[in-house]
């Protein structure tokens, strides 16, 4: 099946993969500070015109929602599996 | 009475329903497509003909409306009539005709509702939808779906009573029953009843707990249609009726971040999904409390790209189900190999959920969030890209990675099974992702249906400032997610985590010990002073009746009780003390009266 070969080739060469997935996230940013590539007229905050505010909020934001949720989770509301079974 | 040959689409389902057993088994398959593609073509048929009101029914001193047709009604029937044949498909192989009725049934309420042009209508259909639901729950057969129904039912009962008894004074205190935009900005006591009963079925918290409770809970294919039906008519009801609420401004930010906060930390694929409805129709909802041309069309435009993607992820999660029996991640994993197709679908589902670009997700999300800009809801908006966040990081990356990657945690039984759907429910997921993609490529399609048409045509989502936005904000989050993966902070463990339901689950216990402990001794203590002090007078007296007794009454019982023993020995075989049974029966009996009673009066 050429879909499971597709995969497996790329696990098989996973470290390229992520490299150019790195080189992919960095150029994305060096982008982002071109403004003849990407025109800030849209942008709605002065915070927006800063290169690569919305990389900043995505990492921060992604750290942020896993802490809250966790410590949440973990001191209020998660419980074992058969917690209604009883 | 019937005019201009405006045909219901429910009435279509239901029908199609009621002849459906009669169908032999080798034209059943052809029957069930052909029903939903005959209620899909009545919706489009509909796009000829000029828009208007439809089939006015006298009843009583009213006169109901079963179809108003405008462009707000049109863009939601068209994707409920489509997504009903896509779940038909999915679930064709399906031998059980009650489980397709009660999934027409359900459709049928909710097109129901979204033609319906009075409250009395919308009444009847939005009670339609809760009956006909549960039984997706109840067909998959397991102690737990039982109660879940149980559960799922009583709710949506109370939510209907609210929304009965604000049309009941709202009615009252306006003398008209059409369903038209309430008043926002003063709200009243009738307003606030409908609009918990909206919010209930619309799963705002905290009216939200039924939701993650049942559609887990529900048959393979049932949580499909569960999935698209209920929320999204709710979202219909509040685009009408309560457009421009502020109130759901902050709600719908509330819900979209609750949502992804539970599916974080969720374990179960389906109870993941559940919670990301919620937070999905968040942005409905704030878009609805927006209410500006581009925040309602962006509520509509969210909704019917919902419809698709949830759809396809609800049937990559049932796909796993079905094939393996098994939906909790902390026994799933390394699955690729066994079931690539069903992965790559819904992987499809989750890149359209997180908007991402040429997928659907992103032409319909980026308007609500652009209104919120727009009009200083700079918080708002704000909330709403952090939600976006969890989005991704849960429909994108947890549940594809931790399903058909990393470790495999799987039992020797659920890997034996394991292998990709039957050819129907892959075609099902093959639509459902062709169209996700092609509304994220080509927009006209979906601005088009939107039912402000200037706004919609004045609104660009591929300007290169939103693309670079989008792709910052999801690759950092699969960034961090991948670091955290390898750092193995976020691996699956199973656990359960309590929500609102709590209360009235515990609630239902605390009634039972009070009946079973406090309730037996008082009863007891009463019974032992009715013995001591009652008695010995009540022996006397026992006497004196029992020879009246004896003489005169026994006769006359002995001849009732044997007639009435008769009359329940007959009874006996018409009914098995299933509970659902009889619900149904009664139901069945209500609506059966209430048809005869529109038509004959």
């Amino acid at each position: 099946m050429n879909l499971l070969r597709l995969i497996d080739f790329l696990r098989d060469h996973l470290r390229t993969v992520v490299r150019i997935s790195i080189a992919a996230l960095v150029f994305l940013v060096l982008l982002d500070a071109v403004p003849a590539i990407v025109d800030k007229e849209h942008a709605h905050t002065a915070a927006e015109h800063i290169p690569a505010f919305w990389s900043a909020f995505g990492l921060l934001g992604c750290l942020l929602l896993v802490i809250i949720s966790k410590t949440f989770g973990h001191l209020f509301v998660s419980t074992r599996e058969d917690y209604y079974d009883r | 009475m019937i005019g201009n040959h405006w045909f219901h689409p429910a009435l279509v389902l239901l029908l199609g329903g009621a002849v459906l057993p009669l169908v032999p088994a080798r034209l059943k398959k052809a029957f069930l497509m052909a029903v939903p593609v005959l209620a899909f073509a009545s919706v489009l048929v509909m796009f000829g003909m000029p828009r208007g009101e439809y089939w006015h029914v006298p009843f009583l001193k009213w006169t109901l409306l079963f179809g108003r047709v405008d462009s707000l009604s049109l863009v939601f029937a068209v994707i409920m009539s489509g997504m009903c044949g896509i779940g038909t498909l999915y679930g064709l192989h399906v031998d059980e005709d009650a489980q397709h009725i009660a999934a027409w049934t359900y459709v049928a309420g909710s097109l129901g509702a979204i033609f319906a042009g009075d409250l009395l209508t919308l009444f009847l259909f939005w009670e339609m939808m809760a009956f006909a639901s549960v039984f997706l729950i109840w067909f998959r057969r397991q102690p737990e779906s039982t109660a879940a129904g149980f559960r799922y039912l009583l709710v949506h009962v109370a939510g209907g009573l609210s929304l009965l008894a604000g049309i009941v004074l709202h009615v009252h205190a306006t003398r008209s029953t059409a369903f038209a935009a309430f008043d926002v900005h003063n709200p009243g006591a009738a307003d606030y009843l409908i609009l918990v009963g909206f919010l209930l079925n619309a799963a705002v918290p905290p009216l939200h707990a039924w939701l993650p409770d049942a559609y887990p809970a529900g048959t393979f294919n049932g949580s499909v249609f569960l999935s698209s039906f209920t929320t999204k008519t709710a979202v219909y009801a509040l685009c009408r009726g309560f457009a421009g609420m502020e109130l759901l401004v902050w709600l719908g930010v509330i819900m979209s971040l609750y949502g992804v906060v539970y599916a974080i930390i969720e374990n179960d694929i389906r109870r993941l999904f559940s919670y990301h409805i919620i937070s999905q129709v968040g942005y409905m909802v704030a878009g609805v409390g927006i209410g500006t041309a581009m925040a309602i069309n962006g509520a509509c435009a969210h909704a019917f790209a919902h419809i698709l993607y949830k759809g396809l992820l609800f049937m990559g999660g049932g796909s796993v189900l079905f094939m393996t029996g098994e939906t909790r991640m902390s026994k799933l994993g390394g699955l690729y190999k066994k079931m690539p197709w069903a992965f790559f679908l819904t992987l499809i589902g989750g890149l359209s959920i997180s908007a991402f670009p040429f997928f659907s997700g992103f032409v319909s999300k980026s308007m609500i969030i652009q209104a919120g800009f727009e009009n200083h809801l700079l918080w708002a908006a704000f909330l709403l890209n952090l939600a976006s966040i969890g989005t991704f990081y849960c429909n994108g990356l947890k549940v594809p990675y931790f399903v058909w990657f990393g470790q495999n945690k799987c039992e020797p039984a659920t890997l034996e099974r394991a292998k990709d759907p039957p050819w129907n429910m892959l075609a099902a997921m093959g639509i459902a992702a062709f169209f996700c993609i092609f509304l994220g490529c080509y927009t006209p399609a979906l601005y088009n249906l939107l039912p402000y048409h200037e706004a919609a045509m004045e609104y660009h989502p591929y300007t290169s400032y939103h693309v670079s936005e989008s792709l910052q904000l999801l690759l950092f989050t699969g960034l961090v997610f991948f670091v955290l993966v390898k750092l193995k902070k976020i691996e699956p463990h199973a656990g359960r985590n309590l929500d609102i339901d709590w209360f009235y689950r515990m609630g239902g216990r605390a009634v039972l010990w009070l009946a079973r402990k406090p309730i037996q001794s008082i009863d007891t203590g009463v019974g032992e002073v009715y013995r001591i002090g009652g008695l010995v007078p009540l022996m006397k007296s026992a006497l004196l009746v029992n020879r009246f007794d004896n003489g005169i009454i026994d006769g006359a019982v002995d001849g009732l009780a044997s007639t009435v023993r008769g009359v329940g020995a007959r009874l006996r075989f018409a009914q098995r003390g299933a509970l659902q049974e009889n619900l149904t029966f009664v139901f069945a009996i209500a609506a059966a009266l209430l048809l005869g009673f529109i038509i004959f009066s």
